[in-house]
Order: structure tokens, then C-alpha cells, then sequence
């Protein structure tokens, strides 16, 4: 048995994560503190910092320094990292962010579940910036997902959100979990070239620069102001700039295929399918055993990753299917994006909200199920 | 001691973007002769910074460096000297960057007494944004947002870091610049958070508007104002109204955060269920 913030820890800990600075919330808190107990044990460091902004400082420090690092934290903490989270992303430095969601806006409903932050997660931050959003739904996907987001996070020098909610967070579920010898760990990609000829932003071909970490024989510069490929200010350079931001969203979506993960459920005949994700997937799932049950051809698409979003998965429902219900604990976010890819689509959007802190049931779901049909 | 500083330059990169008398050269100078004369590796020493004209510093010297957000610099210093505690970890701040947005983290780092140097450049403006008040505009001078004379009065920078927990502190200016490289090696040499204010000059943002036309008369009120430790203790609270003291101020040891969670790191490790 294992809880949903745990299932973090361990999965971080598979993945080689060895830094971890946090600020007590909830319903993250569980994550820091186990990340207190179980860093020093593997060679590695927790700290407690003064406020959130302060802990995505430090932990972007940290995989400055070559040691991969990750932090947790909800809403009101979440909102103090973007600002850091913007600057990983444009500097390129791998971390993640963990993100236990808990009803908003403010301090709002602290320990009680929601999926509030799903566009925070996406645009919380200034500028156009790329970023890589995972979801779990369940305990053990919070351990895969939270690999595959420093897997992520390490080959695309990027940051990865993942976002759990208050509900998958603290469940506690049987789990089998891979043998470690199983699970398969990415390292950031090193220069081949010796220091004289190293440009720290002279991209591959995949779009990613090699990083190596100071004190080396590598010196060099970072800074967050537009930069050219040997990491020096290019402040007015609007070439520079252009190239910059445009490669810094390619390397995303060069990878769409390896990044987006998402799962079919009973799909193949359904005329109503429901779209899902974290949480509020749970019940989708109850939802279409029990019309299954009762005769009704209902299906599900989940979504494990939010950002890019996997508009591609929609190609599959062909002119058949009638209705796609996307049931979300907030007032209609990623249902926009759901819109957007089934613009070419004859099949009706209908969306299914619920913000006052209780779960979407199975019950919910299955009643409009019937009333689409 | 006479050093080359141009082997520590990256003079590719100039010219810098500083205007004519600032002080940030001669701080820049200081810091640069004082790894010197500590014999350090360039390889060895990582210059971190934030926002503002005195974070510039980083980008023309040819150590490890970046330059972060506006404020944060310490706090990105504290997982990166976390995660590689053999290296000499240096922030460079301005006084809106290190005392305004950045104050907080001030304070926690010299809590932590986790083993960073803060050079902390007061100019007593914001510099880069074009002349607005910083916490340590003197009460009554002009800047672009007081135009009426600032209202409110400063603090004492480096008894704040002492309250706080510094276990080096110690104050410089531009014109005493061969006392600050001093003050900025032992900061250096020192375990612990060591915290060395450089009193300096901006021209264009404070000067001008200050009655203080040129940046020789800026260094001269420095010359004219500076009073060290040695001189001060013979002197009555009269004669030090309106004097800043110079020189140094706290040199304790006391634990040291890296070291401390490295012996933790170890303990963790030799116990049943460590790696
Ligand atoms: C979050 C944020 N707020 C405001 C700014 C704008 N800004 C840039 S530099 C600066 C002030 C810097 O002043 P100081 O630290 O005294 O450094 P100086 O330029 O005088 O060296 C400000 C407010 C910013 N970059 N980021
Ligand atoms: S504005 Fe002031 S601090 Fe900035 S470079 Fe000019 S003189 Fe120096």
C-alpha cells in the first residue's frame, strides 16, 4: 500500500533525483518530508527554504551544479514558482515541479481536491514559454510519471509539471512497482567537444544544447535576458531572438511522440466518449463499466499528458462517435482545448464541471452519459 | 600585490555596458584580485547574480557564472552550493536586489551560515531601471520615484546579516578599494556566510540628481564620510553622526550548513537502509 505524494518520492528517488527543496502545503507536504528522510540516506540533499520562489531557486541551483533536482507545492505555492519556472525554461535547465492541486482561486480550499491549475500549469509563467505537464490518476502513475518527467525534463532540458490533485495525492493503493533494473533512466546529454569549442546554446540537431555542469574545465555563461548560442546577453537581437524562441518550442514538439501518453478505453464502438484526466478519470472509468453494463456504448480517452496536448488521439473517433464529455474539477479549462481538436469533428463537446470541492462521481458522469446519448 | 586581472576577464566581451565612473569596475577589480591573491582556479569559483546593473558583473569575468532573477540570487546559490559544496560560491547584488526583493532571502542565508560570499555593491539606487529609490536611498535625497526628497529612512545592511547570523561581515567602499579587495578575500577564505558591503558610486542614477555632478566628487564624499572600525571606537556618537564605518565588523566560526548536512549525508548513509 501506497500513497499517491509517496508514489512521488519514490518514483523522483528511482529516477535519480537527489535534490529536493520544498515549502510546507498542503496536500504536498507529505513529499517534502519524506524527501527530508530519504535524501541523505541515497548521498543526497534536502533543504527547507523561506518561500517557494526561493525553493524553484534552489533547486534550478541545484541542476546547475549537475544533480537532478525536483520540488512539490500547491496553488498558492505553485503561483511563487512561475517565476523561476519561466527562467528554467528559458535558460534551459532541467527540474520538476510536483504539483498536488487543492481548490482555488487563493487559499481556497486547502486540503480538499480540484484541477484548477491546469492552464496555470501551462501559462502560469510570463512570456512564451514551452513546458512539459504530466497527470496521474492513480498511485502508480504517479511513480511512472514522475520518472518520466525527470526523464523528460533531463533529454529536453526543459521543466515538467507534474500535476496531481488532493485526491491522488493522499489515496493509498496496492502497487507492483518495476524491478529498478526495469525502469529506464535518462541522463542529460554531455558536450562531446573539448572545452575551447564548447558554445553552451549551440543546439543538436533534436534542437537540445549538451550541459555540462561547472567545474569541469567548462566555463561559461548563463543568463535569462535573450542569449546567443555562447550564453551571452543578446538583448535587442531580434535574429537571436526569434531563433531562440522558436527552438526552444521545436525541441518540444519534436518529441510529441515520446512526451504525450495517453490510454483507450473501450473505445473501439463507443458513439460517447468521455475525456478525462487525474482525479476525475477515476470516475470515468466507473462511469463506462456501468453503461457498458446497462448497453451503452461509451468510451474513454485519458490523458496522462496535459501539455502539449494530445490532439492527435482525437484523430481516432473518426465521424462516429456523437458526444465527447470532458468532466473537469474547474470551470471548463482544458474542454477549450478538447473544442480545438474536434473543430473538424461533426461530434458535440459537452463539458462537466464541478468546483466545490467534492468529486465528480461516477453517478454524474453516467447521468449525462444517458442524457447525450 | 600586483595582478594581472586580464587573465580573468573575458575581454571578448567588452565593452561592458557600465557608464563612465561607475563603481562597479573597481568592485569587479576587487573581486577579481582577490581570487587572485587567494590563488583559486578559475574553475573553482562560480559568480552568481541577480538583476541590475551590479549583477552585470558576471557576464565579463571568466569564472563559472549566471546571472538569475531579480532577488534570487542567494536562493539559487544555496541548491547549487548544496549540490556542489567543494566549490567557492560568490553573489553579486545590488541594494534593490539584494535588500528589497531579495531581502528575505538575505536573511535566511545568513541564517543558514551556508558558505557563500554576498558582495553586496550600494549605490544607494536602483541603477538599471534609471534612478529609482532603493532601501538604502538616504532619507531626503531625490530619485525619479521621490521626487520630492525619499521619505523613508535606510537600515544598517550589515547589522542586519549580523543579526541574522553572518559569520563574516565587513564593509568597503569604491575609493578604499584596497581595503575592500582585503574584506572580499577573507569573505572568500572564510567558512560560513560571509556578507562585505562595497559602498559605490552610480553617476547617472544618484550622483546627478544629488548634487554630486562627477564621480570623482561621489568618491570623494566616500573618502570624506568612511570612518574604520579602529578609528570609530575612539570616537563619541557626535563626531560618527552621518560617517559610515568601514573595515570589518564579525569574523566567527560557527557550523556550516553544507558541512553540517554532509556529515547528516553521511551518518544517513552508514545506517541500516542507507545506500
Ligand atoms: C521581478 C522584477 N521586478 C523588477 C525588475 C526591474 N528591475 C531591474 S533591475 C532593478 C533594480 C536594480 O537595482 P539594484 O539592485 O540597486 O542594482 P543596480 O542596478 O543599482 O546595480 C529592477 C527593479 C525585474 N527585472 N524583475
Ligand atoms: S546606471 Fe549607475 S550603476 Fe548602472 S552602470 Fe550607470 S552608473 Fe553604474
Amino acid at each position: 500500500m501506497m500513497q499517491g505524494n509517496e508514489a512521488c518520492v519514490e518514483g523522483a528517488i528511482a529516477a535519480g533525483v537527489r535534490f529536493f527543496a520544498g515549502y510546507p502545503i498542503s496536500p504536498a507536504t507529505e513529499i517534502a518530508e519524506l524527501m527530508a528522510e530519504k535524501l541523505p540516506r541515497v548521498g543526497g540533499a534536502f533543504i527547507q527554504m523561506e518561500d517557494e520562489i526561493a525553493s524553484m531557486a534552489a533547486v534550478i541551483g541545484a541542476s546547475i551544479g549537475g544533480v537532478k533536482s525536483l520540488t512539490a507545492t500547491s496553488g498558492p505555492g505553485f503561483t511563487l514558482k512561475q517565476e523561476n519556472l519561466g527562467y528554467a525554461a528559458m535558460v534551459e535547465i532541467p527540474c520538476v515541479i510536483v504539483n498536488v492541486q487543492r481548490g482555488g482561486p487563493s487559499t481556497g480550499m486547502p486540503t480538499l481536491p480540484a484541477q484548477m491549475d491546469v492552464m496555470q500549469s501551462r501559462w502560469g509563467t510570463h512570456g512564451d514559454h514551452p513546458v512539459v505537464v504530466l497527470c496521474p490518476s492513480t498511485v502508480y502513475e504517479c511513480y511512472v510519471l514522475t520518472i518520466k518527467a525527470v526523464n523528460i525534463a533531463e533529454m529536453l532540458r526543459v521543466p515538467v509539471i507534474v500535476l496531481s490533485d488532493a485526491i491522488v495525492g493522499h489515496i493509498r493503493e496496492k502497487v507492483v512497482l518495476p524491478d529498478p533494473g526495469e525502469i529506464e533512466i535518462v541522463e542529460r546529454k554531455k558536450p562531446l567537444v573539448p572545452p575551447e569549442g564548447y558554445l553552451p546554446y549551440r543546439a543538436d540537431e533534436d534542437g537540445v544544447p549538451p550541459f555540462i555542469t561547472y567545474g569541469k574545465g567548462y566555463r561559461y555563461h548563463i543568463t535569462s535576458n535573450n542569449y546567443d548560442e555562447g550564453g551571452f546577453p543578446a538583448t535587442n537581437d531580434h535574429k537571436v531572438a526569434h531563433a531562440l524562441i522558436n527552438r526552444l518550442h521545436a525541441k518540444i514538439e519534436k518529441r510529441r511522440s515520446e512526451i504525450i501518453v495517453t490510454e483507450e478505453y473501450m473505445l473501439d464502438d463507443a458513439e460517447v466518449v468521455i475525456f478525462a484526466y487525474g482525479c476525475t478519470a477515476r470516475s470515468a472509468y466507473s462511469a463506462v463499466e456501468t453503461a457498458r453494463e446497462q448497453g451503452i456504448r461509451a468510451g474513454i480517452i485519458k490523458a496522462l499528458t496535459l501539455w502539449p496536448f494530445p490532439r492527435e488521439v482525437f484523430r481516432k473517433l473518426g465521424g462516429r462517435v456523437r458526444t465527447v464529455i470532458v468532466p473537469e474539477m474547474n470551470m471548463g479549462q482544458l474542454v477549450v482545448e478538447v473544442e480545438a481538436a474536434l473543430k473538424d469533428n461533426p461530434a458535440r463537446v459537452v463539458p462537466l464541471n464541478r468546483v466545490d470541492g467534492k468529486m465528480i462521481t461516477p453517478g454524474q458522469i453516467l447521468d449525462l452519459v444517458k442524457e447525450v446519448i | 600585490m600586483a595582478v594581472h586581472v586580464d587573465r580573468y576577464l573575458r575581454l571578448h566581451k567588452m565593452p561592458h555596458i557600465w557608464c563612465p565612473g561607475c563603481g562597479n569596475g573597481i568592485v569587479l577589480g576587487a573581486l577579481v584580485r582577490a581570487v587572485a591573491e587567494l590563488g583559486c582556479s578559475r574553475d573553482e569559483v562560480v559568480v552568481i547574480t541577480g538583476i541590475g546593473c551590479s549583477a552585470r558583473t558576471n557576464a565579463i569575468i571568466d569564472f563559472n557564472t549566471f546571472q538569475t532573477t531579480h532577488g534570487r540570487a542567494l536562493s539559487f546559490a544555496t541548491g547549487f552550493k548544496l549540490a556542489r559544496p567543494e566549490m567557492k560560491v560568490v553573489v553579486v547584488t545590488g541594494d534593490g536586489d539584494g535588500l528589497a526583493i531579495g531581502g528575505n532571502h538575505l536573511i535566511h542565508s545568513a541564517r543558514r551560515n551556508i558558505d557563500i560570499t554576498t558582495i553586496l555593491i550600494n549605490n544607494s539606487i536602483y541603477g538599471m531601471t534609471g534612478g529609482q529609490h532603493s532601501p538604502l536611498t538616504p532619507a531626503g535625497s531625490y530619485a525619479t520615484t521621490a521626487p520630492y526628497g525619499t521619505l523613508e529612512p535606510v537600515f544598517d545592511a550589515c547589522r542586519l546579516v549580523e543579526g541574522a547570523g553572518a559569520t563574516y561581515v565587513a564593509r568597503g567602499t569604491a575609493y578604499h578599494v584596497v581595503l575592500l579587495q582585503r574584506l572580499i578575500a577573507r569573505a572568500i577564505s572564510h567558512k560560513g556566510f560571509a556578507f562585505v558591503e562595497a559602498v559605490s558610486q552610480c553617476p547617472v542614477g544618484f550622483g546627478r540628481r544629488n548634487k554630486m555632478r562627477t564621480p570623482s566628487e561621489m568618491m570623494r564624499w566616500q573618502k570624506d564620510h568612511a570612518v574604520t572600525v579602529k578609528a570609530a571606537a575612539g570616537m563619541s556618537r557626535e563626531q560618527l553622526r552621518g560617517k559610515i564605518l568601514i573595515g570589518e565588523f564579525v569574523n566567527r566560526n560557527l557550523p556550516e550548513l553544507t558541512e553540517v548536512y554532509g556529515r547528516l549525508i553521511r551518518e544517513a548513509q552508514s545506517r541500516p537502509g542507507g545506500e
